[in-house]
C-alpha cells in the first residue's frame, strides 16, 4: 500500500476538540429525552454482611418516587453481570445487578430508586431500612488465600477463584545452572482509574416496537448489546447501544457493569427513559480498580549478566466478584514476563483470590504495567547484585533486531523490534555518563540523587481472535457519497484516542481527497456495523487496519467504474491524487465523479453493484510489540523525603505514526498515569473493608503541576502484522514510566543500603527509608 | 451535587444576611466561594434547610490599605489576595500564601472569609493569619465583635464564630519588616492541603531576631502560634545552630499530631520543624 503523505505522518491537530474544548460536545448526562425518570442506586455501607431484610416503605412515600426496586425484584428477570473469560477451573460466584442475600464490597448496589427527579430519588434512598448483619471482612489478598480466612463466597468453600501458570523453559535447570539469585517481593497496588466523565446510562424502551434502547458511557458498544441483550432476554437486533461523548475510560468503561441492564430494565417497566449518572464516589467504590498484585519475583542469573530464567509466584487480589475480563488481567502479565530480553525458561504461578472489595479489571496497560514493573525491577535488582550498570545489563540481554520475529519463553511472538536503537536515543538525549557523573558528585556532597532506566515492551493491537474472548478483529465500512463525500463507520469507539482526526487523515490520503470531507462515525450499533471496541492500543493498529482494507477495496471499486466511463483498460489506469489517470487522450476521472456516476448508474460495467461502498473486517495475525526507553532523574529532599523529577526522557517506538501530535497526547498522558501509580495514586481500603481512599481529597490523581517537563523523541520500527505498520500507542507511557521513576528514587538510596521500596513512593517512605 | 432540600436566599447586603441567619438559626449555613460547603453538601455531611450566599455582598470584597492597617473583606478570594499590588508591597505573606492553596480554580472561587471559618485544621491560612497576629471581625446582629488570630482556631473544624455571626473583615497590623516573611507548606499530594505549613514574620535588628512570629498549620487540630520556638529566638542571632535548636520546638504546642493514610504523627512534627528551620532561614534572609 502506498499512500499521499499530504496528512499521515502529519501533527493535524485532533478535528475532535473545537467540540470538547468549548464545551458543546454530548455526553451521556447531555442526552435530555422527554418524561425522563432518575436512578439513584443505595449501595452497601459494609464490605462483607447478610442481609436479613429491607424496608423500602418511607422511601417509596417520598413524593415524586415512582419505584424501588431491591434484589428479590430482578431475580431470575435480569441475568447476571457478565465474565468474558472461559476457564474450566474458573470460579464465577452469580453477581446479580442488585444484592441478594447478601453483600461483598462497600459500593454492592443494594437497591434502585426511581424518581421524578435525582434529588427526590436521592432523599428516598437515605430513607431505605436496610437490616445488615455484618460478616468477617476479608481484605488482604495474601490472608484470603490463607486456608483458615473467611470463605467469601461459600459454595466455593474458598477464596481462590483461579490458579494460572504460565511459562514455558526448563525453569528448574536454569535455577539450577545460576550463578546467583536475586529474589525480590514486589507489590503492585490497587489503582483507580478515574476518568473525569464518570460512568452513566440512560435507557428508553418503546413497548410497541419492543426496542430498547440504551445510550452508556462505554468504550466497547457492541460487546454491550450482545450483553446487555442476554442479560434482559431481549433479541439483540431490538436492543441499540449509543456511545455519545466519552470522557475517558482508561479500561474502566471496557466493561458491562450491573448498571446498563439493570436501567434497561427498569425503563422496560416503567415505559419511561431512565437516567443514571454516576457520582465521584460512587466511581471509586463501584467501578472497577487495577493492578492489585503481590508476589515475589526470582531471577536466575550468571555472574557475567547472562539471563537464565525468571520465576512469579503472585497472588492477584480480584475482588469480591468477577466484572467482565477480571480474571484474565494478570494472564496479560503472565504474557509479557519475558520483558525486552532473551530469558530461556519463565514460569508464573497466578493465584487469583476474592477478596470483599471492588472488581480489579483493565486500568491501563492491564496486566503488562504490572509485568514491565517486575521485570525493570529486577534488572535493577540484578545489576546491583552483580554491581554491573543497569544499562549494560539490559544491552547484554536484548534480541538483536535480526532475530524478530522472537518467540519468547511466554510463549508469545515479538513481530519486530530494535531495543538498542531507543535505549541509545534515550541515553544520548539524556546524556546518562555525564548524569552518572553528576550523581557520583551530588552522593560527595551530600545530596540524594538518582537515575532510574526502564526499557519496555508491551503487548498490543488486541489481538488474533483465537486469544481473545470476544474476537479480536475489528470493522470497518467507507461509503463515497454521492457529493463525494466520505463517511467511514468504524466498529472501535473511540474516547480520547483522536481516531476521528487520524482515520480521516488516512483516508484522505488513501483517496487524495480533503480529510474534512470525511466523516467518522462510530459508537451507534444501529448505524456501525458490528465492532470489537476500542481497548488494548487497538483502535489504530486494529481499526485502522480495517479501514485500510475497506478503502483499498473501494478504490479497485471505482477504478473499474473509471475504467469503463474513461473507455479504458483498468490495468492502464493508475490512481493518483485522487485521479485516475492513464485513460487515452489523457482523460481522468476523480474519485468524487466516479462515485456520482456510481449512484447515478446510467452507465455501470457489467455485474457492477451500483454505489460505492465497501465493508472489510480485519482479523490481526499477531499482536503487536511497541517498545521504548523511558529514562527519570529523581533528586530527593535529604532532610524530609520529599521528591523532585528533574528530567523524564521517553523514546518510544509505536511503529509508523499516522499523527506524531496524538502519539505525544498518548505519551503525555500515559507517563501522568504512570508516574503517579510510581509516586501518588493508591487505593486504600482498610481492614474492615472500608475505603479510604474514596474521594478526590484522599485519591492523588496527579495534577499538571505536579508532573516534570518531559523530554520525547521516538524510532520507528514498523510492524509487518498490519498494512498501516502502527504498533499502538494508548498505553506504552503508562507501562515504560512507572519502573523508570522508581528505579531512579531506588537508585538515589542506594547509599542508605535500601534495595527496594514499593510503591506509591510518598515521601515519609522514602524519609524513613534515610532514617532509619 | 444531590444535596438535601435548602432554600437559599442571596441577600444584598450583610444586615439583610444577618437578619436571614438569625431567622433560620443553626439550621442555615453561609455560602461564600463554595469551596468548602459544596463538597459537604454533596456528600451530604451537612443538610441545612437554608443556604444564604453571602458571595454577592460586594462590601465584604474591599481590600485597603490606610495608615497602619490592612484590611481585607472576607469574600475577597485567594487569587484576589495573590494579585494585588499594595498587598504585594505591605505585606507579602498574604499573597505568598494566597498563591500556595489549592490550584487556580480553587483560588478564583475561595474567600479567606470562607476559609478560616471553616476551620480546616490543614488549611494555609490560619499558619499566616497567626503569624501576621491578625483580628477577624465577626458581626451579627447584636454587633461586631474582635477576634484575635489566636483565640480565632477552636478545634477540628471549628472557629470562634457564632452560628449568628458572619465574618466581615480580616484586620493586619502592617509588619515592621514586610519583606522578612515566607510561608512555606508540604502539600498533600491528592488534596493540595498542607501536610504541615509553616508561615514566618520576622523584626530583625542588627543580624538579631527583635521578634518572631511563627503560625503552623496542618500538625495539630488546630493551627497554632509556636511560641515556644518563637522565645527561642528572640533576641538571638539566626545563626544555623540557634535556628534549628529552636526549630526543633516548632511542635512544642500540640499534644496530638494528626494522623491519617497521608501522613503518621511523627512525620508531620518532623515536618514542622524542619520545615519551621527552613522558614526562619527564608525569612531571615528576605529581609
Amino acid at each position: 500500500m502506498s499512500f499521499l503523505a499530504k496528512y499521515i505522518g502529519q501533527k493535524v491537530k485532533r478535528t475532535e476538540d473545537p467540540r470538547l474544548i468549548q464545551g458543546i460536545g454530548h455526553y451521556v448526562d447531555d442526552i435530555k429525552l422527554a418524561d425522563t425518570l432518575h436512578v439513584v442506586i443505595l449501595r452497601s455501607p459494609y464490605a462483607h454482611a447478610r442481609i436479613n431484610a429491607i424496608n423500602t416503605d418511607a422511601a417509596k412515600r417520598v413524593p415524586g418516587v415512582v419505584a424501588v426496586y431491591t434484589g428479590a425484584d430482578v431475580a431470575g428477570k435480569v441475568g447476571n453481570v457478565p465474565c468474558a473469560m472461559a476457564h474450566p477451573e474458573l470460579k464465577v460466584p452469580a453477581f446479580g445487578v442488585l444484592a441478594q442475600t447478601k453483600v461483598f464490597f462497600v459500593g454492592h448496589p443494594v437497591a434502585a430508586v426511581v424518581a421524578q427527579n435525582k434529588y427526590q430519588a436521592r432523599d428516598a434512598a437515605d430513607l431505605i431500612d436496610v437490616d445488615y448483619e455484618p460478616l468477617d471482612v476479608v481484605s488482604d489478598g495474601e490472608k484470603a488465600a490463607q486456608p483458615d480466612s473467611p470463605v467469601i463466597h461459600e459454595e466455593f468453600g474458598t477464596n481462590i477463584a483461579l490458579v494460572h501458570n504460565a511459562g514455558v523453559g526448563d525453569i528448574d535447570a536454569a535455577f539450577a545452572q545460576a550463578d546467583k539469585i536475586v529474589t525480590q517481593r514486589l507489590v503492585h497496588q490497587r489503582l483507580a482509574p478515574i476518568s473525569i466523565e464518570p460512568r452513566g446510562v440512560l435507557a428508553q424502551y418503546f413497548p410497541g416496537e419492543h426496542q430498547l434502547n440504551l445510550w452508556s458511557s462505554t468504550q466497547i458498544p457492541h460487546l454491550m448489546r450482545t450483553q446487555v441483550s442476554l442479560m434482559l432476554g431481549m433479541p439483540e437486533n431490538r436492543v441499540r447501544v449509543v456511545t455519545p461523548e466519552v470522557g475517558g475510560g482508561f479500561g474502566c468503561k471496557l466493561n458491562v457493569y450491573a448498571e446498563e441492564a439493570l436501567l434497561g430494565w427498569i425503563a422496560m417497566q416503567l415505559h419511561k427513559p431512565v437516567k443514571w449518572i454516576e457520582g465521584r464516589r460512587e466511581n471509586f467504590q463501584a467501578t472497577i480498580h487495577g493492578r492489585g498484585q503481590t508476589g515475589t519475583v526470582q531471577v536466575a542469573v550468571k555472574n557475567d549478566g547472562t539471563l537464565l530464567g525468571l520465576k512469579y509466584d503472585v497472588i492477584a487480589d480480584i475482588g469480591a466478584y468477577h466484572q467482565l475480563l477480571t480474571p484474565a488481567i494478570p494472564t496479560l502479565t503472565g504474557l509479557m514476563l519475558s520483558g525486552c530480553y532473551k530469558i530461556p525458561a519463565i514460569s508464573m504461578k497466578c493465584t487469583e483470590v476474592f477478596t470483599n472489595k471492588m472488581s480489579t479489571d483493565a486500568y491501563r496497560g492491564a496486566g503488562r504495567p504490572e509485568a514491565t514493573y517486575l521485570v525493570e525491577r529486577l534488572m535493577d535488582c540484578v545489576a546491583r547484585e552483580l554491581n554491573m550498570d543497569p544499562v549494560e545489563l539490559r544491552r547484554k540481554n536484548f534480541p538483536q533486531p535480526d532475530e524478530f520475529p522472537f518467540t519468547t519463553a511466554c510463549g508469545v511472538i515479538y513481530d519486530s523490534g530494535d531495543y538498542e536503537k531507543a535505549l541509545s536515543k534515550a541515553l544520548t538525549i539524556a546524556d546518562y555518563q555525564k548524569l552518572r557523573d553528576e550523581q557520583k558528585a551530588a552522593r560527595a556532597a551530600g545530596r540524594v540523587m538518582g537515575i532510574g532506566v526502564s526499557t519496555y515492551v508491551e503487548i498490543c493491537a488486541m489481538g488474533p481472535s483465537a486469544a481473545m474472548p470476544a474476537g479480536g478483529w475489528e470493522s470497518a465500512t467507507i461509503r463515497v457519497e454521492p457529493t463525494g463525500k466520505v463517511t467511514v463507520l468504524t466498529g472501535v469507539s473511540p474516547h480520547g484516542q483522536g481516531e476521528e482526526t487520524a482515520f480521516a487523515q488516512i483516508v484522505g490520503d488513501m483517496l487524495g481527497i480533503d480529510m474534512n470531507d470525511v466523516l467518522v462515525v462510530h459508537g451507534d450499533t444501529a448505524v456501525v456495523q458490528y465492532g470489537i471496541g476500542t481497548f488494548g492500543s487497538r483502535g489504530l493498529a486494529v481499526g485502522g487496519a480495517a479501514l485500510v482494507c475497506a478503502t483499498e477495496k473501494v478504490v479497485k471499486k471505482a477504478k473499474k467504474l473509471a475504467a469503463h466511463l474513461l473507455g479504458a483498460d483498468e490495468a492502464s489506469l493508475t490512481f493518483e491524487d485522487g485521479k485516475f489517470v492513464g485513460a487515452p487522450d489523457d482523460k481522468s476521472l476523480t474519485i468524487q465523479e466516479v462515485a456520482l456516476a456510481a449512484h447515478t448508474a446510467a452507465s455501470l460495467p457489467e455485474d457492477f453493484e451500483p454505489g460505492l461502498t465497501a465493508t472489510h473486517f480485519f482479523e490481526p495475525k499477531n499482536f503487536t510489540f511497541p517498545s521504548g526507553t523511558h529514562i527519570c532523574v529523581v533528586e530527593i529532599d535529604r532532610e524530609t523525603g520529599e521528591l523532585e523529577i528533574k528530567r523524564y526522557i521517553a523514546v518510544d517506538d509505536c511503529g509508523n505514526q499516522i499523527n506524531p501530535l496524538i502519539v505525544a497526547g498518548q505519551v503525555h498522558g500515559g507517563i501522568a498515569q504512570g508516574l503517579a501509580q510510581a509516586l501518588f495514586e493508591e487505593v486504600v481500603y482498610d481492614e474492615n473493608g472500608q475505603l479510604l481512599t474514596g474521594e478526590l481529597m484522599d485519591y492523588a490523581v496527579p495534577k499538571a503541576h505536579q508532573l516534570p517537563r518531559y523530554e520525547l523523541d521516538h524510532t520507528v520500527t514498523p510492524t509487518p502484522v498490519n498494512p498501516l505498520g502502527a504498533k499502538g500507542v494508548g498505553e506504552a507511557g503508562t507501562i515504560g514510566s512507572t519502573p523508570a521513576v522508581a528505579n531512579a528514587v531506588i537508585d538515589a538510596l542506594a547509599p542508605f543500603g535500601v534495595k527496594h521500596v514499593d510503591l506509591p513512593l510518598r515521601p515519609e517512605k522514602l524519609w524513613r527509608m534515610m532514617h532509619n | 451535587m444531590i444535596p438535601t432540600n435548602f432554600e437559599y436566599f442571596a441577600p444584598a447586603t450583610i444586615e439583610e444576611a444577618l437578619q436571614l441567619l438569625d431567622q433560620h438559626g443553626e439550621d442555615a449555613k453561609l455560602l461564600s466561594g463554595g469551596q468548602s460547603l459544596i463538597p459537604v453538601l454533596k456528600l451530604r455531611l451537612a443538610a441545612p434547610t437554608a443556604i444564604i450566599d453571602i458571595g454577592r455582598i460586594a462590601a465584604l470584597k474591599q481590600i485597603s490599605v490606610s495608615g497602619d492597617t490592612i484590611r481585607i473583606g472576607a469574600n475577597a478570594t485567594h487569587a484576589d489576595i495573590a494579585r494585588h499590588a499594595e498587598l504585594k508591597q505591605h505585606c507579602p505573606l498574604l499573597g505568598e500564601t494566597a498563591a500556595q492553596i489549592g490550584d487556580q480554580q480553587v483560588r478564583n472561587r475561595g474567600t479567606i472569609g470562607g476559609s478560616l471559618t471553616h476551620a480546616d485544621p490543614a488549611a494555609d491560612w490560619p499558619a499566616a493569619i497567626l503569624a501576621l497576629d491578625a483580628e477577624i471581625v465577626a458581626r451579627s446582629s447584636q454587633g461586631e465583635r474582635v477576634i484575635k488570630a489566636t483565640d480565632f482556631f477552636v478545634d477540628v473544624m471549628t472557629s470562634a464564630v457564632q452560628p449568628n455571626e458572619i465574618v466581615t473583615e480580616i484586620r493586619v497590623a502592617k509588619p515592621a519588616q514586610p519583606q522578612a516573611a515566607v510561608y512555606l507548606k508540604v502539600p498533600q499530594a491528592a488534596s493540595g492541603f498542607a501536610l504541615v505549613g509553616v508561615a514566618a514574620q520576622l523584626t530583625l535588628n542588627n543580624g538579631k531576631c527583635e521578634a518572631a512570629s511563627i503560625g503552623v498549620t496542618g500538625l495539630g487540630p488546630k493551627a497554632f502560634r509556636a511560641t515556644t520556638l518563637e522565645a527561642a529566638l528572640r533576641g538571638q542571632a539566626l545563626d544555623d545552630s540557634t535556628v534549628s535548636a529552636a526549630a526543633a520546638k516548632a511542635d512544642a504546642e500540640t499534644a496530638d499530631a494528626l494522623e491519617d493514610i497521608h501522613a503518621s504523627g511523627d512525620y508531620r512534627r518532623h515536618l514542622a520543624r524542619v520545615y519551621a528551620k527552613r522558614a526562619v532561614q527564608a525569612a531571615a534572609a528576605r529581609a
